[in-house]
């Protein structure tokens, strides 16, 4: 266990979990109904305020920081503010077309709006007058994806019961590439990290996922089984040397981008008894009433008088998780891998598998083997990797956040007047803060660590 | 006829004709007597009368009993042959019968061999159609379960259809809602954007004009980038070959030299070490061209590695392989470096034995050691203890003192007694001697020459006494000066 003294600033009010750091580090943007209110992230002063026309549905910084869009999908409408110049304004207007969702393109002067029914994408330019549209885009899971370097932007497309794939410059909006995807139903598409290969996934219906060079030559198609539901999740690792495909089968499958062939597949089995993995479970304390108590585990700072403490307990091998059958009737039943995420130096890999809410798994992917377990005592919410080291901040919606690292993990509970009950949580990008959303707060943690010998 | 024959040889023949022979051998004119005695007799153990009277010596033949006699015979004869033909009738019916059944009991087995075999054959038809019963109820719940399964995927995906049918339909809805509003609503709002100024592009250059030029640019620099990304990854796979070559060049020579020091130690393999060294005079030869420039890999070369490794580890293998079984073997003659496994098994059990006898040891010593260092060691406990026997014996010698000192006290107060009794009796005896002195006096003074005799007789009784209790005193008081001493 690595000493960390972890501060919490105060809370501030958001509503709809939109709180964004700028690109940069340096700014907080959190929108409480439609007022936008901009940070400094230091400081936490308010350094500008702007209200917007109707409640904002998704907000979103530019790459470059400097500008902030706010989109109100009720009425059509997103407003794009400028930090440099607070009383610049822009407002685009849907209309009757009506509006799902808007982004930034990478080069921070591009609005992609997408319409109603998904009838068309428009593409607005803050810099000229020229408006794009790009038309039949698929409405699915993951339909649009930008490279990492923001030079290109892949679109899935359906046009006569086909699946189409385009490839756009973003500089210039230019139709690079369009070819016929050889999925039954695109689900989705991502970009490799080094942006030369694109992943494109079937639905759950079929098992299929294929590897699409940028030039739209179809490199490799890898199926694992037939029948069954299919895949659920995908990741790249961030080298660009695994993918990760989870399925509804509970299993994971790492492919590896020298022959797009499986070389490993990770499972999740309801009893543990790899003996190099590490089980640690959540053990909820009884509630302290005010002592003392100064363990090596926790950290009791202001805490409110009814919260229970917990701590982390290993559990001897073989080990059971708790596992809870999903409805056979439902469709996209509670089972299988439906989040998966690597940490940032490639090294591991945390995987959540529906049917075992409580449980994430943190794979080795040096040995290609389970490292560890954390069992929580409810459904995990949300985890992200710490985007400098090998650091996972987890929440499940109760007072607590967690961490995991490979020295160990710990549970700290927020000292916040009232309870703060943890829905969400993201890492700033120095790997320093950690910004956690409850239903209408935020509160950031300071996390200074020292590493560990 | 013939049994008949046979039968009957035995029996004196019952011809007329062989009898006449017969009679004219039996009886002559000279043993007239002795053949008529002989037949009386024969005739009265069969119960016949005699057939001659035996009076005056003369022998008359009664010719009526002879002649009944002999007609008796006949009939018994008559009778006799009788029977005799009808038990070789039955004899032979029997004989007959017993053929019969003989001939049917060999039947009746064969027919009970074949019945048996025919029985083993359904048995084994009986056992093979059991097991393929078994097979086939294995298929089909095997083929049940694969249908369950199929039928849980095809329910799974019949409700992803129909979640997908539905939302479809909604969206669908939607659409025909929204174009109803749009087709009565009378102001189209149209879609347009307001903003105060353009901004520059964020990498400050200016927007250019879309051309075939830049069409063109676009392609090369997609290129490029695909470009860039094999080289990277090729360099990046040549790295890792040349590394995994390195290591299997070193892993060649490390196997060549092993197996090369084991074979000069071997003795028994003369004939493979001459194969051996034209093998590795080869592969040193595949050395030369592999080792020129390293990143030049032709087909050829990486082959010749490959397969040289290859043979060069079996050969490692089989060695290794000889050598565990050589160890498993026992061996004679030059074995001194080598003890059969068995024994060397044996030796490390018996070894492994010791040193937990030799454990246990020195754990129990340890164990007494430490009781014996404990009770010292806590001076406290010690010295308590040490006090306590002390006390203990203090105690008793106190005791002992006390009884002795009582003891003493009632020695001396019994001493002391005597030594009173004694001084009493001393003055007693002197008032006494001084008392009898004057009676003595008194009387002798008294006594007139009269009563000389009388007195004098009673005086030496009373004397005597007195001196008999004087004696008595003395030898009290002698007793009590002894018990002083």
């Amino acid at each position: 266990m690595y000493q960390n003294s972890m501060n919490f600033s105060e809370v501030f009010k958001q509503s709809n979990q939109l709180c964004k750091v700028s690109p940069d580090g340096k700014y907080l943007a959190t929108c409480v109904q439609y007022r936008l209110v901009v940070r400094d992230f230091n400081t936490l002063q308010i350094v500008h305020l702007y209200t917007c026309l109707d409640q904002v549905m998704h907000m979103e910084w530019s790459s470059d920081s400097l500008f902030i869009l706010c989109a109100m999908y009720k009425r059509g409408l997103v407003q794009v503010w400028s930090l440099e110049q607070p009383d610049w304004h822009c407002k685009i207007d849907e209309g009757s077309i009506g509006l799902v969702s808007s982004r930034w393109s990478p080069d921070g002067r591009h609005i992609l709006n997408t319409t109603e029914f998904n009838l068309r994408v428009t593409v607005w330019s803050l810099c000229t007058k020229s408006v794009s549209y790009i038309k039949y885009p698929k409405a699915c899971q993951k339909g649009v994806d930008f490279t990492t370097d923001g030079r290109y932007m892949a679109l899935a497309e359906r046009r006569e019961c086909k699946d189409y794939i385009s490839v756009f410059v973003c500089d210039d909006w230019h139709l690079l590439r369009h070819f016929e995807s050889e999925t039954q139903d695109l689900a989705g598409l991502e970009w490799s990290p080094n942006g030369c290969v694109l992943a494109v996934w079937d639905n759950c219906l079929e098992y299929k996922i294929l590897f699409y060079s940028l030039d739209g030559r179809l490199l490799s198609s890898y199926s694992a089984y037939e029948w069954s539901l299919g895949i659920k999740s995908v990741a790249w690792s961030p080298s660009s040397q695994f993918l990760a495909v989870g399925s509804y089968d509970e299993k994971v499958r790492i492919l590896n981008h020298i022959t797009w062939k499986k070389i490993t597949e990770f499972e999740h089995p309801a009893t543990i008894i790899n003996t190099k993995a590490v089980v640690f479970k959540e053990v909820e304390k009884r509630p302290v009433v005010g002592s003392e108590d100064l363990s090596i585990h926790q950290l009791t700072m202001n805490n409110s008088l009814f919260s229970t403490q917990s701590k982390y307990e290993i559990t001897q091998l073989p080990a059971q998780v708790p596992v809870i059958k999903p409805d056979p009737d439902r469709a996209n039943p509670k089972i299988g891998i439906s989040t998966l995420a690597f940490s940032a130096d490639n090294r591991y890999l945390a995987t959540k598998n529906d049917n075992m809410p409580q449980s994430l798994w943190v794979w080795d992917m040096q040995r290609l083997s389970l490292l560890a377990v954390l069992e929580q005592t409810a459904p995990v919410r949300c985890f992200v990797w710490d985007p400098r080291r090998p650091r996972l901040a987890l929440c499940t919606g109760n007072t607590k956040v967690y961490l995991w690292s490979p020295a160990g993990c710990v549970s700290v509970n927020v000292p916040v007047e009232g309870s703060f009950q943890v829905q969400s949580l993201f890492w700033h990008c120095s790997g320093s803060t950690l910004i956690l959303l409850s239903k209408e707060h935020i509160c950031l943690c300071y996390v200074d660590a020292e590493e560990e010998k | 006829m013939s049994p008949s024959r046979l039968y009957s040889a035995s029996v004196m023949s019952p011809l007329p004709l062989s009898s006449f022979n017969v009679s004219s051998n039996f009886c002559t004119e000279e043993n007239i007597s002795e053949c008529i005695l002989y037949i009386n007799q024969e005739l009265s153990s069969l119960c016949f009368p005699p057939i001659f009277r035996n009076s005056d010596d003369i022998r008359d033949l009664d010719a009526v009993v002879a002649l009944n006699n002999i007609h008796d015979l006949l009939q018994l004869h008559r009778r006799a042959v009788g029977m005799m033909e009808e038990l070789e009738v039955e004899q032979l019916k029997s004989s007959s019968d017993l053929h019969y059944q003989h001939l049917t009991n060999s039947r009746l087995k064969d027919q009970l061999e074949l019945s048996k075999k025919e029985n083993m054959r359904l048995h084994e038809r009986e056992r093979q159609l059991e097991t393929n019963v078994k097979t086939l109820q294995n298929c089909l719940k095997d083929a049940k379960e694969e249908v369950q399964r199929l039928q849980g995927i095809i329910a799974s995906r019949a409700t992803q259809y129909n979640h997908d049918i539905k939302r479809r339909e909604r969206e669908h809805n939607r659409v025909k809602e929204r174009l109803n509003q749009l087709l009565i609503a009378k102001k189209e709002n149209k879609q347009g954007m307001e903003v105060l100024n353009y901004v520059g592009r964020s990498d400050g250059r200016r927007c250019l004009w879309k051309t075939g030029k830049t069409e063109s640019r676009h392609e090369g620099e997609m290129y490029k980038t695909l470009l860039s990304e094999f080289d990277n990854r090729q360099r990046e796979l040549m790295v890792e070959n040349i590394e995994l070559k390195k290591v299997l060049q070193q892993m060649k020579r490390e196997m060549v030299g092993v197996l090369n020091s084991k074979k000069t130690c071997q003795r028994e393999e003369k004939q493979s070490n001459n194969t051996d060294q034209s093998t590795l005079q080869t592969n040193s030869d595949d050395d030369e061209p592999i080792k020129g420039p390293p990143e030049m890999s032709c087909d050829h070369a990486r082959e010749k590695l490959t397969n040289s490794i290859r043979q060069q580890w079996r050969k490692l293998k089989h060695h290794v392989e000889r050598l565990d079984s050589q160890a498993s073997m026992v061996q004679d003659g030059d074995t001194e470096e080598m003890i059969s496994k068995q024994l060397h098994e044996e030796e490390i059990e018996r070894l492994k034995l010791e040193i937990q006898q030799c454990k246990e040891f020195i754990q129990t010593q340890q164990q007494l050691l430490q009781q014996q260092l404990n009770t010292p060691c806590d001076e406290e406990t010690a010295a308590v203890l040490n006090d306590s026997y002390m006390l203990e014996e203090k105690e008793r010698l106190k005791e002992e003192w006390r009884v002795f000192e009582e003891q003493r006290k009632n020695f001396e107060m019994e001493r002391r007694n005597f030594t009173e009794a004694a001084i009493r009796l001393g003055h007693e005896r002197k008032c006494f001697e001084d008392d009898r002195a004057m009676w003595l006096k008194h009387q002798f003074l008294n006594t007139t020459f009269a009563d000389q005799m009388k007195p004098q007789s009673r005086r030496t009784d009373e004397l005597s006494k007195h001196s008999g209790h004087e004696e008595k005193l003395i030898s009290i008081s002698g007793k009590v000066s002894k018990s002083h001493l």
